[in-house]
């Protein structure tokens, strides 16, 4: 605080973390996995009236090697999770995936023994977006929790210690079926 | 008046471009976690599984010896009308005589390719 008033208005300083997370999350690339009716609001999200281009987001990389965020937006079948999987391996760190629906979540209304029952059984998921489908708005507001975890990610050791925090941070919280039923 | 090369800002603006090219390569390979996985390393397919690397190419099928014979002999007679084409005027009707001559006696050559059955691939 003390050294920021001292220098000349128009210089700032931050953090590495701070800056790090600034440019990840301005700058996320989405890698095309539109598999369902989930793609088309993807696709409307994208698309003029709810832009995402604002957030940085409008090139969908058709190759995972150029992208860093997977949207899966739509029911996974079991012929397609080994796929799925291929293109998150391919996608080079730092990456995260938001589970776009309620198919992508948790199997949504197929329960049945064809679509895997939410993709965290394939891949690690960092949002879950439910819906069906979800309107742009929604997804737009998923996107941008997304942002501001990936702009609280620290770096190096302190990243180690924070996932750490973060994991018991989950594990003592209250489900939101227990949540509801006021146990 | 002390003028400086107008390129000036030009050759300037080039570093600065090569130099922030070279900064990021760099500060990645110095900073980011190095997670190999298998399919990383792998050729991008789609999600399947690509198909491995043979050695000298793979099998192929062996009617192919028979392009190429056709692909010399006609390279050949190409190569011998592009400097006629070039040289069109000069050598006027003497040239388009011989030139004749030449190209029928490799449409002879056609013929029989093409009579015998080597243009049908099956």
């Amino acid at each position: 605080m003390g050294l920021e008033e001292k220098l000349p208005s128009g210089v700032l300083l931050t953090t590495v973390e701070g800056l790090a997370g600034y440019a990840r999350k301005n700058s996320l690339w989405p890698a095309t996995f539109g598999l369902a009716c989930c793609a088309i609001e993807m696709m409307a999200t994208g698309a003029g009236r709810y832009d995402i281009a604002r957030f940085g987001m409008e090139v969908f990389r058709a190759s995972p090697r150029q992208a860093d965020l997977m949207i899966v937006a739509g029911r996974v079948s079991q012929k397609m999770a080994p796929v799925l999987r291929q293109i998150y391996d391919q996608m080079p760190e730092p990456k995260w995936v938001i589970a776009m629906g309620a198919c992508a979540s948790s199997g949504g209304m197929f329960n049945n023994y064809a679509i895997v029952q939410g993709v965290d059984h394939v891949v690690p998921v960092d949002i879950y977006l439910p819906g069906c489908p979800p309107r742009p708005e929604m997804l737009l507001d998923a996107l941008m929790k997304l942002q501001e975890q990936i702009g609280d990610t620290k770096l190096g050791a302190n990243r180690k210690r924070q996932i750490v925090e973060l994991e018991q941070a989950a594990l003592l919280a209250t489900p939101v079926t227990a949540a509801r039923v006021q146990i | 008046m002390g003028q400086g090369n107008v390129y000036l800002p030009i050759l300037f603006l080039g570093l600065l471009a090569f130099g922030f090219a070279a900064f990021s390569v760099t500060i990645t390979s110095v900073t980011g976690p190095k997670r190999y996985n298998r399919a990383k390393v792998d050729a991008y397919e789609c999600g399947i599984q690509p198909a491995q690397v043979q050695l000298g190419g793979g099998r192929f099928p062996v009617k192919y010896y028979i392009t190429a014979m056709l692909f010399i002999i006609f390279s050949i007679e190409i190569v011998f009308l592009y400097p006629w084409a070039v040289s069109f005027d000069m050598l006027g009707l003497f040239g388009l005589i011989e030139m004749i001559i030449f190209v029928l006696t490799v449409f002879v050559a056609y013929i029989f390719v093409w009579r015998r059955g080597g243009l049908e691939w099956d």
